[in-house]
């Protein structure tokens, strides 16, 4: 029978809800790590009882904590993340040069083979790897080194590496995003970096098809088809059919095209998601109505999907890595908001129930299908 | 032995159940005290202090003997009564917000 396990990783801890195949009861654990804000957790695709999280808070700083067990226990592992070599400066808010600093890890994204290889994208932006299930970290210089880093400047939330996508089908390319530097892909297993920003439309820059300054707020693939990308930018929703090559926006009908997350169908390569949100200085649904859009189409024509979903006086946000997509037969679809809520929809976004209510502000939320 | 008292979080996360004693040799002072702390509890690392610069982080203070000692030299010698241990030496976490 299969079953899926959703993390949640929240302002005050992380959560696991587990279900059956059915995803109508669930079980909920937690709070694991109690006051601690969970920026993300994720499980390795080649293990899934391996389980990996970033922990972190203002007093205290950064901890990775490693599961063995599905998220029944957990160890502490390595913390430090040392720039290679020297740190040099980014642009700060007011662009004037600022020196790079570790503050948090924003995501974790293991190997999709091996186990104890997980990437780490950090703030100030940058990539990490370990190879030994996160004893240890070490840069991907490459990225900050390529030539535009000191160019780059944080959006309202940080300078954050946020978006880190594997290409299945190519070991030695990786798509990762930054806000606001911008989307970048290697094709070398991380060696050499090139910006893939062209088509971008930025308004908020000096120059808005500059070739970095884009706030990127989130990327997603499907994993047969790793050469399209779908982009949730700052404003703009776009798509690249070229590995990032080239953007064409497919913004069409949505009512904003403000938002954070995007995500892609388990099953249906064309079929994506996006939850807009009014305006980057009014982070919530349009009209207080809390509405999921999807595509069929691979974009531009947009069908609002509401059912279960509350349809007044909703003022809550969806932050960028608080989406996921199960890979059942019927796929499902989970989101959670900054008001505590996660909710699921077992058929692909046509009804949605809450899993829960009232947890702290949902950060993250990844799910796990188990056989 | 010195008597180290740790906010809430800290002893929940290096699985600690109230004050830790620590042997330290040698001069008796913040630094020498925290290597000892993170020698007997890795997980700790980077926590109080930052890894690279050893720097105490923004919102973690350190008292001992009703003295905030947050700002003096980290290898300054702590009170005689934390040496002797009749006084913990207090690793706080400043009201911050959070």
């Amino acid at each position: 029978m299969s079953s899926v396990r959703v993390l949640v990783g929240t302002h005050k801890g992380a959560f696991v809800l587990t279900s059956d195949g059915k995803r109508e009861r669930w079980d909920v654990s937690g709070p694991h790590f109690a006051g601690w804000e969970i920026y993300h957790m994720k499980g390795s695709p080649a293990d899934p009882n391996r389980l990996y999280a970033s922990q972190c808070s203002g007093w205290s700083g950064q901890v990775i904590q490693r599961s063995n067990d599905g998220g029944k226990t957990w160890e502490p592992v390595g913390n430090q993340f040392a720039y290679e070599g020297e740190a040099g400066t980014h642009q700060w808010y007011d662009g004037t040069p600022h020196p790079w600093a570790f503050k948090r890890v924003w995501h974790l994204e293991p190997s999709l083979t091996d186990p104890d290889t997980v990437y780490a994208g950090i703030e100030d932006a940058a990539l990490f790897r370990s190879a030994d299930a996160g004893q240890t970290w070490q840069e991907l210089p490459g990225l900050r080194g390529h030539g535009s880093g000191p160019r780059w400047q944080p959006g309202a939330g940080g300078l954050c590496l946020h978006t880190i996508l594997l290409d299945p089908s190519d070991p030695n390319r990786m798509f990762i995003a930054i806000s606001a530097a911008g989307a970048f892909r290697t094709d070398d297993g991380g060696k050499t970096w090139r910006p893939i920003n062209r088509g971008l439309h930025s308004q908020y820059i000096p120059d808005p098809m500059a070739e970095v300054g884009h706030c990127v707020h989130r990327m997603a693939m499907h994993r047969s088809r790793p050469g399209v990308l779908f982009m949730q930018k700052h404003w703009d929703v776009m798509r690249s059919d070229n590995a990032g090559d080239s953007w064409q926006e497919i913004s069409g009908n949505l009512p904003t095209d403000f938002g954070f997350v995007v995500d892609v169908h388990a099953h249906e390569p064309e079929t994506i998601y996006v939850v807009p949100i009014k305006s980057d200085g009014e982070h919530y649904p349009p009209e207080g109505k809390l509405r999921v859009y999807r595509s069929r189409k691979g974009g531009n024509e947009w069908e609002a999907l509401s059912d279960g979903l509350p349809q007044s006086n909703c003022y809550v946000n969806v932050l960028r890595d608080a989406m996921a997509i199960d890979s059942l037969d019927s796929c499902g679809v989970y989101f959670g908001t900054t008001g505590g809520q996660v909710y699921a929809s077992p058929d692909a976004g046509d009804h949605w129930m809450p899993i829960v209510r009232d947890l702290p502000a949902v950060l993250s939320v990844e799910v796990q299908t188990l056989q | 032995m010195i008597r180290v008292v740790l906010p809430a979080h800290l002893r929940t996360l290096a699985h600690i159940d109230g004050e830790v004693k620590l042997d330290v040799t040698g001069a008796v002072t913040q630094r020498a005290v925290l290597d000892a702390l993170e020698a007997a509890f890795p997980t700790l690392r980077g926590t109080i202090r930052d890894h690279v610069t050893q720097q105490r982080r923004a919102f973690v203070r350190f008292f001992a003997c009703q003295e905030d000692l947050s700002h003096e030299s980290p290898d300054a010698p702590l009170p005689e009564a934390v040496v002797k241990g009749m006084e913990p030496f207090l690793v706080v976490a400043a009201i911050a917000g959070g």
